[in-house]
């Protein structure tokens, strides 16, 4: 090979040294070793979701969440597109008596129910603004929150775009879903996967090839939550429409 | 397994219009976090007017600069007491000390304001007032005696070279102090403009916003305290001194609305996703403080004020009038702006299909009443402070007739402006 | 005293009197906060790493209300046998009968809730407008009112009681949608075909759709024989598309 065609080719290979970690996540390590650990992810297949919320009440009960209104770790949302445009979203509280199930059908052009829940992040907002470090991604991709070290100060709760965290009006610190972590040691899933009527909540390993995660993936097209904040959810949704925010 | 509705939430739910998150509902930076930006703002810009009279050496301004100081070490006493109320464990708090995340713009507070208490203001402070200080301590009664002489840390040394040291340090130090006190302000604005969630935050422009609302909050709280001070002493004010300074909040309002109006415009016109619930929420919710009180009644007014007076000659009486409404508005417009900024924030979804509501309760540690009491706090420090530090002191000592003739210090140009002042 | 020694003792002496008072000032300062930091703080307080793992042990060990169906099946083999094969069989127990967990550990003293009101089978099987279609929905308002659901419904194994006769038993929203429309007239079957057993096995044995033009000109082209329905030129009405890429079947012509 001539000099020239050298030259080319160490001038190409030099982005390669340089990558670096400019665009990775924040818990990316040797690939060889990651292929051994678990990452843990969710899929949401809102073509299945019959909007029971059993899974909303399942996650209260398992995790103490707060019974007052306002306090979710996981919630559905229920969207009806009109067909002059106009969209009505509200939360389905199948607790309460007077939630509004759409009577007048001819005007609806499609209506369907979109579980939310904290997307556990690989680029959390909320873990890069918190002052004491109290919420950090764990090694296997879950988001969580240090009770001891949180001083309550709201900043997480501000940065994050999907409105999962809260402050818990007993302990005064933030909260969210955990994906269940203390069931996951366990090898169980978070009981909002577990309770779903329709499986329209798939739990896994990301790294692991034989996870149902994975073949919800690999089968159907997939969507995130606000992609354009690049905050590289793992939480997965199936035929999101776009009227989902 | 139903899931009561308490009665408190029952109250926000009606007022909600829309679909909002459901975790929402409860807004978390309520009117203390309001009060915190407003009292830093007051503290960056009463020290960037100070350092007009030592970094550039604006000598009409003289009269007003160790007020400015004292005002600023009053504020900045209040600063963090806010924080604290709001906290979820307060008791925590050093944790941002201990084991700062370097990601996180707020885990700069504690080394932000201990840098600019201790190595800015108070040695600025020192160095300014030392040598007055010994001389007090000399002349002085007890109690005050003793305070003036613990704190010039027991130095005597007041000789020429000694005091043109003390000039020259604090010279160094507002040179310093001036970038820091941009990051003391600065970095609050950049708590709001990086979330990148929040699109009513979210802005290149928000921390530059953020500092000129605080010039011209510190700016216009000098002069009222000034105006409000100098009759209390039984002395004139000094017109070229109130008109030079009025002249720099001119200014810095004139930059602080294009600002502002620059973001406006910026918004309407690249029209994202969110200028519509923006727009629901700016003629609704936010119309009376928004609309009326921060940009007709806080700016607008102001500055038409100022280039009436600019325009044309006023007597001196109608002058002082004008100033004195001029800064009582903007102090109210200043405020409201944070008030903008911090809870209309919050009274949109992140979902952008709905508007919360937020009423600030009379009680309680979030209440009005605790509010006014922080804003009433900076003032009765300055008050003590006032009478510890006394600006135009030498003054008050010649009056009293007591004590010995002043020393003889030799006349360069910084002590020359410091009998100046003190003829005041 | 050496030269070196008198030039630094000189130099000591022209630092002005304040910077030396301050340098005192801050020396004890700087000191005091060293030595909090360094005793008065546990190790743990300061370091992130082992504050966090303590967090994920704090985590891991939580108590939490529920187990899963593998658990349930170990003592309830027969139900879980009688769900395997049927409509519920994707259901964990304790989506119905609530947190298991401390049943688990003592079954004789917290027995879970078996939940036996109309209220609680409507949470699913209630019709709502936005629930996927297929999914089967019942009016409770219609559906025999006054029983309760397990007395036809074996909830571990729910068949309808009898083979639905009519398609809307199902496919309500789309009868309710016909209803208005001027295809009334039409029975499902008249467009769909129906393979026997879609009844009982629905997603296994789906019906038919028309797949050309020609199907709905059979009643709607120029020359067919068919009395009523509105007529159009096959060749030149929408030429290439098919029928439904327009006309929505089950309403056409909607308003």
């Amino acid at each position: 090979m001539d000099r020239r065609s050298l030259l080319k080719k160490l001038f190409f290979s030099i982005p390669l040294l340089v990558k670096g970690d400019l665009f990775s996540s924040s818990e990316e390590g040797n690939p060889k070793t990651q292929k051994t650990k678990s990452k843990y992810g969710m899929a949401v297949q809102v073509e299945k979701c019959i909007g029971c919320a059993r899974c909303v009440e399942a996650c209260k009960i398992e995790n103490n969440v707060p019974k007052e209104h306002s306090y979710f770790r996981t919630w559905i949302e229920r969207y009806i597109v009109k067909k002059d445009e106009e969209i009505t979203v509200q939360m389905v509280d199948r607790g309460a008596k007077e939630y509004a199930v759409p009577s007048v059908e001819k005007d609806i052009l499609r209506s369907f129910f979109v579980p939310k829940l904290c997307n556990h992040c690989s680029n959390p907002p909320c873990a890069q603004v918190c002052p004491v470090g109290a919420t950090f991604l764990t090694e296997e991709g879950v988001v969580l929150v240090d009770d001891n070290r949180c001083i309550g100060c709201g900043y997480c709760i501000h940065a994050c775009p999907y409105g999962a965290r809260y402050l818990h009006p007993e302990t005064k610190t933030a909260d969210k879903c955990t994906f269940c972590y203390h069931r996951l040691k366990s090898n169980k899933h978070p009981v909002c996967v577990m309770v779903c009527p329709t499986q329209a909540r798939v739990f896994g390993n990301l790294n692991s090839p034989a996870s149902p995660l994975v073949r919800v993936k690999r089968m159907k097209n997939i969507h995130v939550l606000k992609p354009y904040l690049n905050t590289r959810p793992k939480v997965f949704y199936t035929d999101l429409d776009g009227e989902v925010r | 397994m139903n899931f009561t509705i308490l009665n408190p939430m029952l109250d926000v739910i009606q007022q909600v219009t829309g679909y909002i998150y459901p975790n929402e509902m409860e807004i978390h930076w309520k009117v203390l976090i309001v009060v915190y930006p407003y009292v830093t703002g007051v503290v960056a810009g009463a020290f960037i007017l100070a350092s007009l009279v030592k970094v550039f050496n604006v000598k009409e301004v003289q009269p007003t600069y160790r007020l400015a100081l004292l005002t600023a070490l009053s504020f900045l006493l209040v600063a963090p007491l806010p924080l604290l109320l709001h906290l979820g464990h307060p008791e925590r708090s050093y944790e941002i000390f201990l084991t700062p995340n370097p990601t996180s713009a707020m885990a700069m507070f504690g080394f932000v304001y201990a840098w600019y208490l201790m190595v800015v203001l108070l040695l600025e402070l020192w160095f300014e007032y030392r040598r007055d200080l010994v001389v007090w301590a000399e002349q002085g009664k007890a109690p005050m005696k003793w305070i003036h002489r613990v704190i010039s840390l027991f130095s005597k040394d007041i000789s020429s070279q000694a005091v043109a040291f003390d000039m020259k340090a604090v010279k160094v130090i507002t040179i310093i102090g001036i970038p820091s006190a941009f990051l003391l302000h600065g970095y609050v604005g950049f708590i709001f403009g990086s979330i990148k969630a929040n699109p009513w935050w979210s802005s290149v422009l928000m921390p530059i916003v953020f500092l000129f609302s605080a010039i011209v909050s510190g700016i216009a709280m000098v002069i009222l305290l000034y105006m409000i001070i100098t009759p209390l002493r039984g002395k004139s004010i000094d017109m070229k001194c109130l008109d030079r300074v009025t002249s720099y909040l001119f200014y810095a309002v004139i930059i602080d609305f294009s600002l502002e109006a620059l973001d406006f415009i910026h918004r309407l016109y690249e029209s994202e996703e969110s200028i519509q619930i923006l727009s629901e929420l700016v003629s609704g919710k936010l119309f009376g403080s928004l609309v009326v009180i921060q940009v007709i009644l806080g700016m607008l007014v102001p500055l038409g004020i100022m280039v009436v007076i600019k325009a044309f000659t006023l007597d001196q009486e109608l002058r002082k009038l004008l100033y004195f409404v001029s800064v009582i508005l903007i102090q109210i417009g200043i405020f409201t702006t944070r008030w903008n900024v911090v809870i209309g924030g919050q009274m949109f979804s992140k979902s952008f299909r709905g508007l919360n509501t937020y009423t600030m309760e009379l009680w309680g540690l979030e209440g009005l009443v605790s509010t006014l009491g922080l804003l009433i706090l900076p003032f009765i420090i300055l008050f003590v402070l006032l009478k510890i530090f006394p600006p135009w002191g030498m003054e008050n000592k010649k009056a009293n007739g007591s004590g010995p003739p002043e020393p003889q210090v030799s006349q360069g140009p910084e002590a020359a402006a410091v009998s100046t002042a003190a003829s005041h | 005293m050496t030269k070196k020694a008198v030039s630094m003792k000189n130099f000591v002496q022209k630092i002005p009197e304040q910077i030396k008072r301050l340098s005192i000032v801050f020396f004890f300062l700087a000191a005091g906060v060293l030595l909090a930091r360094a005793y008065l703080v546990p190790t743990e307080l300061k370091e992130s790493g082992i504050h966090r793992s303590k967090t994920i042990q704090t985590e891991i060990s939580r108590k939490g209300s529920y187990s899963e169906s593998e658990v349930c099946s170990e003592c309830h083999d027969d139900k879980d046998t009688l769900k395997r094969s049927g409509f519920h069989k994707f259901l964990a127990c304790e989506t119905c009968h609530g947190p298991g967990a401390k049943h688990a550990e003592d079954p004789e003293t917290t027995p879970p809730s078996a939940p036996r009101e109309r209220d609680y089978c409507s949470l699913c099987h209630a019709y709502d407008a936005s629930r996927p279609t297929g999914f089967p929905q019942i009016n409770p308002l219609v559906h025999n009112p006054l029983k309760a659901c397990i007395s036809c419904h074996e909830p571990h194994d729910p068949k309808p009681t009898e083979v639905p006769r009519e398609c809307s038993a199902c496919h309500g929203g789309i009868s309710r949608t016909m209803a208005i429309s001027p295809h009334i007239q039409l029975d499902c079957t008249t467009c769909h075909e129906v393979p026997k057993n879609h009844k009982t096995t629905p997603r296994a044995a789906k019906p038919s759709k028309p797949e050309s033009r020609e199907f709905c000109g059979k009643c709607h082209a120029e020359g067919s024989d068919v009395k009523g329905p509105p007529r159009v030129d096959m060749k030149t009405h929408g030429e290439k598309y098919l029928c439904w890429q327009c006309h929505y079947p089950h309403m056409p012509e909607a308003r």
